[in-house]
Parts: structure tokens; sequence; C-alpha cells
């Protein structure tokens, strides 16, 4: 019931770093006619086919109109002396993340599909390139990767995306139950009504437009949430709005700018030095019997669980009390940058106070306390020096697994339009109603992998649960 | 203390529709085997509905049939009426189904195993179940026992092979009618108390299922004018690829409809305390295909009404089974509920409505051969398994038969994989997946649905058949003829083009289709729905006459090539990871990677290739990697241990 897997594969090979530059790997069978169908040479010429291995090429990278998306330098590598032992081509490009995104989506709208998470290196092994010793770090990477690229795209999967996907699934799970049922129980449920077909028809279309509008938001990116997951917190007051704003201010290169869905939690993407960070803003942690109060300070509980990098907005002119223990509980196994703000005040908090409170607090990882003044800016530089530093020496996990996950998103979106567009030839050629429900079947496989949602047992529990079958 | 001490070859405990089966292919295969009951009476009863087939059922006798079995000649000796289901719909899903004489089935088979050269009937209860532990292992056997014989209640000892465990619903089996509980097998036959215990002592984990059968009614009580008469097919269509058409051609009986009111629902809801189920006494889980009616009315209260199917039990009896109104209400509640239903008002009951909960074990416990992981040599099938049905028994009790049998000669066991029958798919499902209730086969439960017709099952199996021994060489020569008729006949009319001619032009417009441009094939002609093979017939100058399941095979083939195709790559795609066989020695705490839980289902359920591992809930797509990896390495290693 699932459709076929295209076997030459593509992903952004390179980490996300401040050079801008990245590559895009594409390795298979039609590597080369992939890379092929979307590659002109420094002359405007379709030359790709005739470079030797391992050769390198300067030239462009065009879209199916032919116009000009990026400059690039083009190496082939052909089977089996490559990294993976297949052919494979490395595009290197220099446009920033942005760009590489959009070159991998056209690589795949050419005939290579997103890699699995650590697929390179699997496939490397599986065809002998990598020695046999190395087969336990093989092993490592592939699950390491998969943990990652599951974490991040449930956690990173919008809100609102992950409801449609469900809306949809449930729709066609239901449909497709009606029918099985019927099938099942001939003399029970009836297909035979007049204007099942033309009403399923309908249904189709309308759950394809759904399906054509989330392609076209993973065109802009829209659907997953991008950036290192950075939560702000503190107690009221601390002055955390204003390192928001502070950062937002400070960088102009501001992606987008996602008003917070709950009204306590406020989110911006920033760019700082070519990363990008997503921060959350939470409210003020204190103990309340505030009701809207009490919830806002689950919520930022919530968000620093799930946290990548937490920044810890200290008022430096308030001395310590249960908030800030209630804060150091939440924060204690978390990637932390302590900010001693208000440092243009009389501190009552020395850096010394603070390192021996929190030296009371076991597995407290923070990487540095940093003397801050949002209000005269006084401490940012160095604020945002640490943040690239942390990043590149890797202590942040970032995850560049999200593009390609954008990418299999897509990929999955678009299996599924296709199995519907198959169903809605099928209903127009007048075949029995069995054969619709194969395809709907691959459309629910499809989108579950989305969501991360296997098929299972979903079609007999729907059909069970929802008609009274049987004699 | 003297023993009765009997050599045989292959035990087989139990003589229902798994039994029977696996029986007579031991036997066929040319094994001493005794089939043992606990009543020689009741061989091959059917204590519940009175039909063979069904929706995917009807598949499974199809493919029975195919490999050697006995099932389908049977039902086309004994049945009363005969129908094609969904006949409107794709050829994938038309199912036969037929209601059978229950006694003349049972007897029919009777005599079909009393007859069987090697096969040995014997009544009694086998109590206990011998074995060694196995010192001297054949190489990548991972069982720690093997089964050396059996022993009665009586105190005999039969030393065999192998074992085949078909027990039914007999183990500790409890029948439930209201507050009146009886410790007693279906239809009153005595239970199988003692051998539950020695298969615990083995190390094999029981449990308990539950299911249950409507009254019967005496057929002089009921007023039919009052209901939808249900008629066979005109042309009956036989289950068995053997059976000569013209001779199930016969007068049928027929059956009758009727439905449930709000006065029945009334009457169960007011009563539902004294329902076992719902007063907690049932501890058994209950199939949710076959709800009782009180199940019905409880879990679709919208519903003002359940269908209600009266259907003969037998040519000889007045005994009529009512269908769609199982229950295990008290008799009282019963004989109330029932008195509500249109044509029922004065029925008097003859069986009461019963629930029934017997042991059975969760099939994970096997290997696709349905053999015991642990205890080699012994086998099981049917509803033991936690399936449900006569047929999947039977499908069971099939394979279970030829794979004891497989095992003694020392070959390699017959298994079916997903993609080649419903067979395959029913016992992958069992072995492999979690099941809460008795596993019933349905049609979309199998993936490759198009391809698995119960129109081709001699095209699918009877090469196995033939291969495994149970078909005979003749047969499967004809089934290769057949094969061969059918490809020229399609490479014909791909081939046969059709012109623009006139009286061409003006034979489609008569069947309102649209004129020809250029020339187009016969085979895409064909592809329109208002053509068909027949009707083209006017037009193909060249045809021969050819047999009516040779047009069928080459109808389909061409009218729906695209999905055929379709589901042919994706079972190319789905074969590569089922070929992926995994070493039955594997260690995965070795394979420090995989996620724990993948790793413990891993080690639980040891599946024999990667294929199977990838469809135990819990494992991972990413797991599956992780294995892949290890295995070449592992392939890697043994391959440069070799060549030291």
């Amino acid at each position: 019931m699932y459709a076929e897997k295209r076997e030459t594969i593509a992903a952004i090979a390179t980490a996300v770093s401040d050079s801008g530059i990245g590559i895009v790997r594409i390795s298979g069978d039609e590597a080369i006619p992939v890379a092929d169908r979307i590659y002109r040479n420094a002359r405007g010429e379709k030359a790709l086919k005739q470079y030797d291995s391992h050769t390198i090429h300067y030239g462009f990278i065009v879209e199916e109109d032919g116009s000009v998306i990026d400059e690039v330098m083009l190496s082939v590598m052909k089977a089996p002396k490559s990294y993976t032992a297949e052919d494979t081509v490395e595009i290197n490009c220099h446009g920033g993340i942005l760009m590489m995104r959009k070159i991998l989506d056209l690589v795949i709208r050419s005939g290579a599909r997103a890699a699995e998470p650590g697929e390179f290196t699997k496939r490397a092994f599986l065809n002998g390139r990598i020695d046999l010793s190395e087969a336990e770090a093989v092993m490592d990477i592939i699950h390491a990767k998969n943990e990652f690229a599951l974490k991040s795209s449930v956690r990173q999967l919008k809100g609102s995306v992950s409801d449609t996907v469900k809306e949809i699934r449930a729709d066609l799970i239901h449909e497709i139950a009606f029918i099985e049922a019927a099938l099942d129980d001939p003399e029970h449920f009836d297909l035979e009504s007049e204007g099942y077909d033309e009403m399923l028809l309908r249904k189709i279309e309308k759950i394809d437009r759904q399906i054509q509008r989330l392609i076209h938001s993973a065109d802009d990116g829209r659907i997953l949430t991008e950036g290192i997951n950075t939560v702000i917190v503190g107690k009221p007051n601390a002055g955390k709005s204003s390192l928001l704003n502070v950062l937002v201010g400070e960088e102009r290169a501001i992606v987008t700018d996602v008003a917070g869905t709950t009204r306590d939690i406020l989110e911006e993407t920033v760019n700082i030095g070519g990363i990008l960070f997503r921060i959350l803003d939470t409210a003020g942690i204190r103990s309340t019997k505030d009701v809207v109060e009490k919830i806002g300070v689950e919520r930022a509980a919530k968000a620093v669980s799930e946290a990548d990098l937490v920044l810890y907005v200290i008022d430096s002119s308030v001395p310590f009390d249960e908030n800030d223990k209630k804060i150091l509980e939440m924060i204690k196994e978390k990637n932390t940058i302590v900010l001693l703000n208000k440092s243009d005040l009389s501190a009552v908090v020395s850096q010394d106070m603070i390192r021996s409170f929190l030296s009371g607090i076991k597995d407290l990882n923070v990487n540095t306390i940093i003397k801050t003044s949002t209000k005269d800016k006084m401490g940012i530089d160095l604020f945002l020096d640490t943040v690239r530093e942390i990043f590149f020496r890797g202590d942040i996990a970032y995850n560049d697994e999200v593009y390609i996950t954008n990418a299999r998103h897509k990929e999955a979106l678009q299996e599924a339009h296709e199995s519907l567009m198959q169903v809605r030839q099928s209903i127009e050629n007048r075949m029995p109603e069995d054969f619709y429900t194969i395809d709907m079947m691959s459309a629910y496989a499809s989108l579950g992998r989305i969501i991360g949602e296997e098929v299972g047992e979903d079609l007999v529990n729907e059909i069970f649960g929802k008609f009274c079958m049987g004699k | 203390m003297l023993q009765n001490k009997i050599q045989t070859d292959v035990c087989v405990v139990g003589a229902g529709h798994a039994g029977c089966e696996a029986a007579l292919a031991c036997a066929r295969l040319g094994l001493d085997t005794v089939i043992f009951t606990v009543s020689v009476d009741s061989i091959a009863l059917m204590p519940c509905n009175p039909n063979v087939g069904g929706t995917s059922k009807g598949h499974l006798v199809r493919e029975i049939d195919a490999l050697g079995g006995e099932m389908g000649k049977n039902i086309d000796k004994t049945f009363i009426q005969s129908k094609m289901l969904n006949k409107s719909k794709g050829p994938a899903v038309h199912s036969l189904r037929a209601q059978a004489d229950k006694a003349e089935y049972s007897r029919q088979m009777r005599k079909v195993l009393e007859n069987q050269e090697h096969l040995t009937i014997r009544q009694a209860e086998v109590c206990e179940l011998l074995t060694e532990s196995c010192e001297n292992k054949p190489e990548n056997c991972t069982a720690t026992k093997r089964i050396v014989g059996v022993k009665t209640y009586t105190g005999a000892v039969y030393e065999c092979k192998a074992v085949i465990l078909c027990t039914g619903t007999y183990l500790k089996a409890r029948c439930l009618c209201g507050e009146a509980i009886t410790y007693t097998g279906p239809n009153g036959l005595q239970a199988a108390n003692h051998l539950s215990d020695s298969l615990r002592s083995l190390g094999i984990e029981l449990r308990r299922f539950k299911t249950g059968t409507p009254a019967r009614m005496d057929g002089r009580t009921i007023d039919y004018s009052r209901m939808e008469e249900q008629f066979g097919d005109e042309r009956v269509v036989p289950f068995s690829f053997s059976t000569d058409p013209e001779d199930v051609q016969i007068d049928q009986v027929s059956c009758w409809l009727t439905y449930t009111n709000e006065k029945t629902h009334e009457i169960i809801r007011a009563n539902l305390d004294r329902s076992p189920i719902y007063a907690g006494i049932i501890e058994g889980t209950g199939p949710r295909y076959c709800p009782s009616i009180e199940d019905k009315v409880v879990k679709f209260a919208d519903k003002d009404r359940h269908q209600v199917f009266i259907e003969p039990e037998g040519l000889h009896t007045n005994e009529m089974y009512v269908g769609g109104m199982s229950s295990s209400l008290p008799e009282d509640v019963q004989i109330a509920m029932y008195r509500t239903v249109p044509g029922l008002e004065n029925c008097r009951i003859v069986r009461n409505a019963y629930a029934i909960e017997y042991d059975c074990i969760d099939a994970r416990q096997l290997y696709p051969s349905l053999e015991f992981k642990d205890i080699a040599g012994l086998f099981s099938g049917g509803q033991f398994n936690g399936s449900s049905g006569y047929e999947e028994a039977a499908a069971q009790g099939l394979i279970a038969g030829i794979n004891a049998a497989m095992m003694i000669l020392g070959r390699e066991p017959v298994i079916l994989d997903r993609s080649q029958a419903y067979i395959g798919v029913l016992i992958d499902d069992l072995v492999t997946k979690k099941s809460l209730e008795p596993y019933r086969m349905m049609t979309s439960r199998a993936e490759y649905r198009l391809l698995l017709r119960q129109d081709n099952a001699d095209l699918r199996l009877r090469e196995i058949g033939c291969r495994t021994g149970l078909v005979s060489r003749e047969v499967y020569e004809a089934t290769l003829h057949k094969k061969e008729l059918i490809e020229d006949e399609i490479t014909r009319l791909k081939h046969t083009i059709v012109g623009a001619a006139r009286e061409n032009q003006d034979f489609l417009i008569s069947h309102g289709s649209a004129e020809l441009k250029t020339g187009m094939s016969l085979a895409d002609l064909m592809c329109r729905p208002e053509l068909s093979y027949e009707i083209l017939s006017e037009i193909d100058r060249d045809r021969k006459p050819l047999p009516a399941d040779v047009i069928e095979q080459v109808e389909i083939e061409i009218k729906y090539e695209g999905y055929l195709v379709r589901q042919q790559r994706q079972v190319e795609q789905f074969k590569k990871m089922e070929r992926k066989r995994i070493p039955p020695d594997i260690d995965y705490n070795d394979v420090a990677s995989l996620r724990l839980e993948a790793r413990q289902k891993l080690i639980a359920y040891r599946p024999v290739s990667v294929g199977q591992a990838s469809r135990i809930s819990g494992v991972s797509p990413a797991d599956i990697s992780v294995l892949l990896v290890y295995l070449e390495k592992y392939g890697r290693q043994e391959s440069n241990g070799s060549k030291e």
C-alpha cells in the first residue's frame, strides 16, 4: 500500500555554519541525471554528463523555467570511488541556508528523494566503503541522527500543521473504513446508494486542496519552526523582554516574526552571526495564586524542558529568593547562559554569590555568567560572542536535520497528493470502490510519516469502532 | 505400571477444521499420523455459523484448495446454498460463501479421514506433551526442548516426532448463558481440562479468549412470511479448482432476513446486569467483528435496528441459525428478546445462545512455519493460535501439517509471504502482531489484495502445492497449461490492432464507445469501461474458443493492468526485506544502537527476516537501518571467518 521509494537520495551535507557555504549532496544511480537537470556550466550549457569522475566545475543551478538561482561549484564522483560508493554529485553553494534549502527542493523535484537520517553513512557501510571496525560507529550515527530527527520533527512541526494533518487523516480513514466495512459485510452496508462516488470525489478534492496548501507552506518553510530553541527565563521585571527587544533590534536580519500562539509566550526568530535562534520570551516566574499567571508559569516550565539553550536573566539589583530556586530547579540540566542584568544599578547580587548559589544545584550546566545592562546595551556584544562560541564548540546540539525534515515532509505531502490524484482518476474511470481505498490508504500512510504515526491497526480499529459489523 | 505405548510419526490434537487439514496433510505426505478428538462424532464440527467462505474467508478456502487441502472439496459436496459476494465490485473482493449442511459436512470429512491411508482416528483426551531437552541441537536450532510424544488421559503414550495442537475452543472451556455456567466445550461437548497445565509447565504462555454463538430455533415455529427471502446464485461457482462446475448446480435452500427493533433493544438494556460480560464474569476478550447483540445495542445505541439472518443448519433438520444475535444473556431474557423480532414471535429455542471462553496462545511464540520457537517438533493451528473462523483454522492446520511433515522429512518449511497468499497475511499477522481479540481475516488486511484474488489462487499456489507433494504433477501441469493459454491470449490481444474501418467505428458507436482516430489494440479497447472481452468478439475475428476461467484471467489482467503492475512493483520492494534473513542465533544485546524497546521486542519475538522485524510494533525504520548494518557486519565477519 505504500508508494515505492526512489533510490537516489539527497540532503544538505554540511553543518550549519556562519560561513554561509554549504553542500547539497546527491547519491545513487540517478545522481548524475538528476543533477544534470538543474546544472548549467559557465556558458549556460548542459554539460554535466561529460564530466570525468573526481572533477570540480564552476556553473549555475537553474530552476525548471531556466532562471538561475545560485552560482555554484559542483563536483562529480562516480561509483565506486565516492563516500557512498555510488555515483555522487556535490553542489557547493554559497547563498546561505535558505539557498541550500531551495536547491535541495529542486533536486528532489528533479528525481531524488530526501535522505533518511544517517542514510549516506548507512549506504557507505552497506556498499563496503566503510571498514568493518567502524560498524559500531555507523550504527551509533544512524541511531543518534534518527533520535534527533524524530525529536525535532515532532517538536518543530507547527501545531497548526500537525492539526491539519491529523484532521485530514481522520477524514481519510473514516471514508476508507466506510468502504471497507461495506466490502467486508456487503449484506449490511450499501455503497450503491445514490451519489456516494460524487460525494467521495468532492471530499477527495477538498482534502487534496488542504494538502496542496500544506505543500505551498512547505515551499516557504512555514511547516517547521527553525532555529535553535532558546528560552528566556527569569523573575518578573528582570529584563527578559528588554533582552529580547535588544536582540531583535540589534539584528536587522529577522527572518520571521511569529506572534506567540499563547498570550504569555512571545516568539521571535533572530539571526545571530548566521545562526538562527528561535527565542521564546516566557512569563516571569513567581509563585502565584492567579490562575492565568499560573498557566503562564507552567508553560514556561514546558518551554524550558524542550529548549536547546536557556537564557536566565537575573535582576542583579534584587536579592535571591524562593522564585530563583524554582527557576534553578527548572533549568538544572540545560545549557544555560546567566545574564546578570541591570548591572548599571547598584548590584545586590554579585557573580560570586551566583556561583555559590548555583553550586548548590547538582548537574547545573551553566556555561557562562555575563554582566549586562539591556538598558544601555552593555555586555550584549560579549553575550553574542559567547552564544556563537558555544554553538560552534558544539555545546548546543543544533539540528540541521530540520532542513532535511522539511524536505521529507514535503515529499510525504507530495506523495499523498499523487495518491489522491490516483483515487480521483479511479473514481472518474468508474473503477469499483475497492480500488479507491488502496490509494487512499497510501495517502494516509504518507501523511502519517509527517506526524510520526504508523498505520498499524488504524483501519481495523476504525471499521470496528464506527461501523457495527458482523452477524 | 504397564503402559500402552504406540509409535507413530505425527500426533494431531483435535479434529476440528485445523486438525483435519493438518492430519490429512501429514498422512498424504506418507507419515504415520494419529488424530485425537474428545468425540469422534464431532470431527469437522461447525459449532457456530452454518457457512463456509465469505469475504476474504472464501479466498482462504480457495488457497487451501490450491495447496491440496480438503475444505473446498468438502463444502462443494455438502453446500445447500451458495453466493458470490461483492460481484458488483472489483475482482479482488469477490468472495464465495456457501451455506453448509452441517451434519453432512462433518460426516463427509469424517469419511475422508477414515479412508485416508496412514491416518488413525483416536477418541481420547491428550493430557500431556512429552519432551526431552535439546542437548545435541542441530545447527541454527534455538529451541531448548524437543517433542517426543503425547500422553492420553487413559494412560496411553504415543511416541512421535511431531505434535500439532489444534485444540480449538476446548482447552479449559467454560460456557456461559446468563447465570448458568457449564465447564464444557462447544455444543455441550466435553472440555479438555488437563492439557493446559502441561503446556504451561513447558513454558508456553496461555491466555483467555472468548467468543459466542446465537440460539438455534425450531424452524416450524418461525413465520417466514414476515421476513425477506434470500436466494443463492443462479449459477453456482465451486470452491475447489478440482470440482466440475456442473456438479454444483443443485436445488438450493433459502435464507431469511429480518430485523431487531426498539423493543428488542429495550429488553436487552433492561437485563444487561444479568449478562456475564457486563457483570464482569467473563474475563476473556471477545471479537469486535462479531459482537453479541448486547454489544451492538450498547456500542451502537443510535441504531434503531440490526439485521438478523435466519439460516438453515442442514437439509435433515428443522433447526435454524439466528445470525446476528449471539448472546450470553440468561435463557428467559433470550426467549423474550428473540420473540420481539418479526417472524420469531412464536419461536421455540432448540439450543440456547451462549458465550464460550477458552485457553489459547499469543501466536508470537511461533515461527511463521507455525512451529513453537522454543519446542522443536511442536506445531499449532486454528483457534488455539488466537484466530477465529473455520477457514482461518483450516488454513493454519494445513500449513502446520505441511511443516510438521517437512520437518520430519528433513525438508525446508513452506512459508507463504504476504504477497503470495491470504494465508501468508493471516499467519504473518498472527506470529508478528499483537492481537487483543480472536483474529479474523479481512480483505483490507492484505496490502497486495489486487494480486491475491480468489480467482487466481490456483495460478499462485498450485506450484507450491505440487512441490510440497499434496498436489499431483498432473493437476499442476493443467495449471501450467492454463497459465500458458492466458499469457498467449493477452499477447495476442495486445498485438492485434483494430483499424478505423467503418464497421469497427459502427461497432464502437453501437456500444456507446468513442470512435477510433488511429489504430488501437484490442487490449487497449478492452480497458474502456463500456467494452469487454465478450463484446469485442464481434470485431475480433481470429479469436479461438477458450475456457471460461482463462477468459476471466485475461479480462482481469488487461482491464486492471495499471493497478496490478503498480502492486507488483510494491511487492518487489517488499520482497527485498523479506529475503534478508536474520540468523536465528543473533544476539540483539550485541547491537548496541538499537533502541531499548526495539531490542526487547526483537529478543522476545525473534523475527526470521528483516521484513518481519519491520512489522513488529515498536521497531522503527531507524532500528531497521541499524539492524541492516549489523547484519552486513555479521555477514562480512562470517565470510572473513570462512576464508581463514
